[in-house]
C-alpha cells in the first residue's frame, strides 16, 4: 500500500493528531537545532558552547526563548503598524505549512490506526512547498519595508531579489526529479527512488538544489538579507521580543523544511540506507522516522558547517552566481536529462545512449578548458597592467605577479 | 428566459463545503480588490492584490484545478508580486502616484483598449460555455489533474502554447534591449581602487580614509575626526555629506579647557 492510499482513509481526528504532532516536532526540532548549531559552531571555533542550562546546555534555547518573550515589545514610530505586526506572523505561519506534504515515515500504527506520518498527499506536493516558501518570503520583505528605517529596507530589498533569483534555480533543479519520477507528489517521488536515490542519479540537480536551498533560507554564506556586518540585523533590525522570536523560529523551521524536502527528493526520504532495508520494520515502522530525521540532520549539519566555514558573499557576486551559473547550468542539465529520458523510453540502442553521454562529457570538458584558458589570459593581462604604474620608492608588500627576485626588473 | 440561459450554461449545483468556503472567501476577496484601488500606499495595494491572488488560488483548488491553483501562487504571488514589491521598495517607501497625465489622449485610448479586452474576454468565455455540454471535472481529471492538463496543453493546444511562449520571450528580450545601456568605460573594481591607492601620488590614504569623529557628546558620520595635532581631518567625512553642507564643525567637541589651562 502506498502512502497516499494509507493517508486517504484517515479519519478526521487522526489528521488532527498528526497536525499537532508535526507542529510539536517542528518546534522541538527548532529548539534542538539552535542548541546543536551553537555547539557545533563552538567546536569548530575551539570553544565549548552553551553548557549551563540543563545537561550539555540542552535547555539553552528554551531559556533564550523565555527571555525573548519577556523582553519589551517595541514598535518604531516610523513603522507601518499593521504590516509590521503581520510580517512575522506570515513568516512563522508559512514555514510550518510546508511540512504538511512531507512523508516522515512509511506505514505505521498511530493510536490503533494504520496510516503514514504525512498530513496529506497532493499530486503537486513539491510545487505546493515552493508556493508556501514564496509566501513565507513576504514576511521578510514586508518586515523590511514596514520598519520605516534604512537598513531593514535594504535587507528586505535584498531578500526579495534573492528569492526571485534563487527560486528559479531551485524550481529548475526540481524539474529533473519530476522527469525521472514522473510525478510531483512527494510520496511517489520516494517510491520512485526504490532502486537508486535521485541524489546519485541526478547528482547535478542535487548540488544545484542544495546551493539554492541555502540561498532560499537566507543562511550563511548567502545571508545578505541579515548581513550583521553591513545592515545591523537586516530585515529584523527593528524587531524585538516575541515578534523577533517568530522570525527566529521561522528561520530554523525553514531550514528543517528545506532539508526535509532535500531528503525526500534526493536521499530516498524515510527509507533506510541501501542494504539496511530490514530496519524499516523495527518499532512497528516508526524506525523509518529515525532514518528520515537522520538524513535531515545531515543537511542541518551542512548548514552549520557552511556557516562556520564560509565568509558572506558580496551581493553582486551572489546575484551573478545565481543568474549566470546556476540557472544556465540547470537549464542545460534539464535538456540532457530529458534527452536521456526520451531515449530510454523510446528504447534507443545502448550505443546511442553511451555516445550521447560521451559527447556531453567531451563538450563539458572542452568548455571548462576554454574557461580556464580565458582565466589565465585575464590574469596575464592584469599582470601586464600592473607594470604601467611607477613603483613606489619605499618597501611595500609584494604585489601579485611580482616575485621578490623580479622586483628590480619591474622597477627598471 | 432565465431558466433557458442557465440550462444552456449547464451549471450544476455546488456542494455545501464549497459554498461555505465561497461565501467566506469571496466577500474577503472583493473587499481586498476594492481596497487595492482605494488605499493610498502602493505597498498596501500590492499586499491586497497578493491576497486576492491567494483567494483565487484557493477557489481554483476547491474546484478541482489543483495545478492551476498552486502555480497561481508560485508564479503570481511568489514571483510577479515579489518583483512588484522589489520595484516599489526601490522607488521609495512613501512615493504616491502622480495624477498628472503626460501622454495626450491616453485616457480615451486606455478606455477603448479596456472595452476591447472586456469584449474579447466575454466572447471567449461565451463561446467556451454557452451551448457546450459540461463534461464534469471527474472526467477531465480521470488520469490526474496534472496529466490531463499536460495532455491538452501539449497535444491539442501545442501551437497556441508555443506562440505564447515565443511572445513572452520576445517581450523579455524587448525589455532587456530597452533597459540596456552601453557603458563608456569599464567599472572600477576593488582591485583597480587598491592599485590606485598604492601607486598614486601620495600614500597618505593607502590604508583607507580616516574614520569620522567619535566624541562623548556626538558619534556620527557627519563630524570630522581629530588628527594627532588636534585639528579636524576633512577627509574623514564622506564627500557626499560635505557637498550637501551636512558637515558639523568640531569646535564644540574639542578639549578647550586643557588648552586654556596651558595658557
Amino acid at each position: 500500500m502506498t502512502n497516499s492510499e494509507l493517508i486517504g482513509t484517515d479519519p478526521g481526528w487522526i489528521i488532527l493528531v498528526k497536525g499537532v504532532l508535526i507542529f510539536v516536532i517542528c518546534v522541538v526540532a527548532t529548539l534542538l537545532s539552535i542548541w546543536a548549531e551553537r555547539k557545533i559552531v563552538a567546536r569548530m571555533q575551539v570553544r565549548i558552547g552553551p553548557n549551563r542550562a540543563g545537561k550539555f546546555g540542552l535547555l539553552q534555547s528554551l531559556a533564550d526563548g523565555v527571555k525573548l518573550a519577556l523582553k519589551e515589545d517595541l514598535i518604531p514610530k516610523a513603522a507601518d503598524r499593521i504590516v509590521f505586526v503581520i510580517a512575522p506572523i506570515i513568516s512563522a505561519t508559512a514555514c510550518f505549512m510546508s511540512f504538511a506534504v512531507i512523508p516522515m515515515t512509511g506505514k505505521v500504527r498511530l493510536f490503533g490506526h494504520t496510516t503514514a506520518m504525512q498530513l496529506t498527499d497532493l499530486p503537486v506536493g513539491v510545487l505546493y512547498i515552493l508556493a508556501i516558501a514564496s509566501i513565507g518570503v513576504y514576511g521578510i520583505v514586508l518586515a523590511g519595508w514596514s520598519s520605516g528605517s534604512t537598513y531593514p529596507l535594504l535587507g528586505g530589498l535584498r531578500s526579495s531579489a534573492q528569492v526571485i533569483s534563487y527560486e528559479v534555480a531551485m524550481g529548475l533543479s526540481l524539474v529533473a526529479v519530476f522527469i525521472y519520477s514522473g510525478s510531483m507528489s512527494t510520496s511517489s517521488i520516494i517510491e520512485a527512488q526504490n532502486k537508486w536515490w535521485f541524489g546519485v542519479v541526478l547528482f547535478p540537480s542535487f548540488i544545484i538544489y542544495v546551493i539554492s536551498m541555502v540561498g532560499e533560507t537566507n543562511r550563511a554564506p548567502f545571508d545578505l538579507a541579515e548581513a550583521e556586518g553591513e545592515l545591523v540585523g537586516g530585515f529584523h533590525t527593528e524587531y524585538s521580543s516575541l515578534k523577533f522570536a517568530l522570525f527566529f523560529l521561522a528561520e530554523y523551521v525553514n531550514m528543517v523544511a528545506v532539508s526535509s524536502l532535500a531528503t525526500t527528493l534526493f536521499l530516498g526520504g524515510y527509507h533506510a540506507l541501501p542494504g539496511l532495508g530490514f530496519t524499516e520494520s523495527w518499532l512497528g515502522g516508526w524506525f523509518t522516522m529515525v532514518w528520515f530525521l537522520g538524513k535531515v540532520s545531515l543537511f542541518f549539519f551542512l548548514f552549520v558547517w557552511l556557516r562556520g566555514t564560509l565568509p558572506r558573499l558580496r551581493y553582486d557576486q551572489f546575484m551573478q552566481f545565481g543568474w549566470k551559473v546556476l540557472i544556465p547550468v540547470s537549464l542545460v542539465w534539464i535538456m540532457i536529462v530529458s534527452t536521456l529520458r526520451v531515449m530510454s523510453q523510446q528504447g534507443a540502442p545502448r550505443v546511442v545512449v553511451v555516445a550521447f553521454t560521451f559527447g556531453i562529457l567531451l563538450l563539458v570538458f572542452s568548455a571548462t578548458s576554454l574557461v580556464d584558458k580565458n582565466k589565465a589570459r585575464i590574469k596575464a593581462e592584469n599582470r601586464e597592467s600592473l607594470k604601467n604604474f611607477p613603483a613606489p620608492s619605499f618597501p611595500v608588500p609584494s604585489l601579485p605577479g611580482k616575485t621578490l627576485n623580479g622586483a628590480e626588473e619591474i622597477n627598471g | 428566459m432565465h431558466n433557458l440561459f442557465f440550462q444552456s450554461l449547464q451549471v450544476g449545483s455546488t456542494a455545501t463545503p464549497e459554498a461555505v468556503q465561497f461565501w467566506i472567501l469571496a466577500p474577503l476577496a472583493v473587499l481586498a480588490a476594492l481596497g487595492m484601488l482605494l488605499v493610498k500606499k502602493a505597498v498596501h495595494s500590492a499586499l491586497l492584490l497578493a491576497w486576492v491572488m491567494i483567494t483565487l488560488a484557493i477557489f481554483y483548488i476547491a474546484q478541482g484545478a489543483l495545478f492551476l491553483g498552486i502555480v497561481q501562487v508560485v508564479v503570481y504571488t511568489g514571483a510577479v508580486m515579489m518583483l512588484f514589491l522589489f520595484i516599489l521598495m526601490l522607488v521609495g517607501v512613501d512615493s504616491s502616484d502622480s495624477l498628472v497625465e503626460n501622454i495626450k489622449g491616453q485616457r480615451p485610448a486606455a478606455i477603448t483598449a479596456a472595452l476591447g479586452i472586456v469584449g474579447l474576454l466575454l466572447s471567449l468565455i461565451g463561446r467556451a460555455t454557452v451551448n457546450h455540454p459540461a463534461v464534469g471535472l471527474d472526467a477531465i481529471n480521470a488520469s490526474g489533474n496534472v496529466q490531463g492538463l499536460a495532455n491538452e496543453l501539449f497535444t491539442k493546444y501545442v501551437w497556441a502554447f508555443e506562440v505564447i511562449s515565443a511572445l513572452l520571450i520576445t517581450a523579455a528580450l524587448g525589455a532587456m534591449v530597452l533597459a540596456h545601456s552601453q557603458k563608456t568605460k569599464s567599472r572600477t573594481s576593488q582591485r583597480d581602487l587598491s592599485i590606485a591607492r598604492f601607486r598614486g601620488d601620495s600614500l597618505a590614504h593607502a590604508a583607507g580614509l580616516p574614520g569620522s569623529g567619535v566624541y562623548a557628546l556626538h558619534n556620527a558620520v557627519d563630524v570630522p575626526g581629530l588628527g594627532p595635532d588636534g585639528l579636524p581631518v576633512e577627509a574623514s567625512v564622506s564627500r557626499v555629506l560635505e557637498a550637501r553642507g551636512d558637515m558639523i564643525a568640531t569646535a564644540p567637541f574639542e578639549l578647550t579647557e586643557i588648552q586654556e589651562e596651558e595658557k
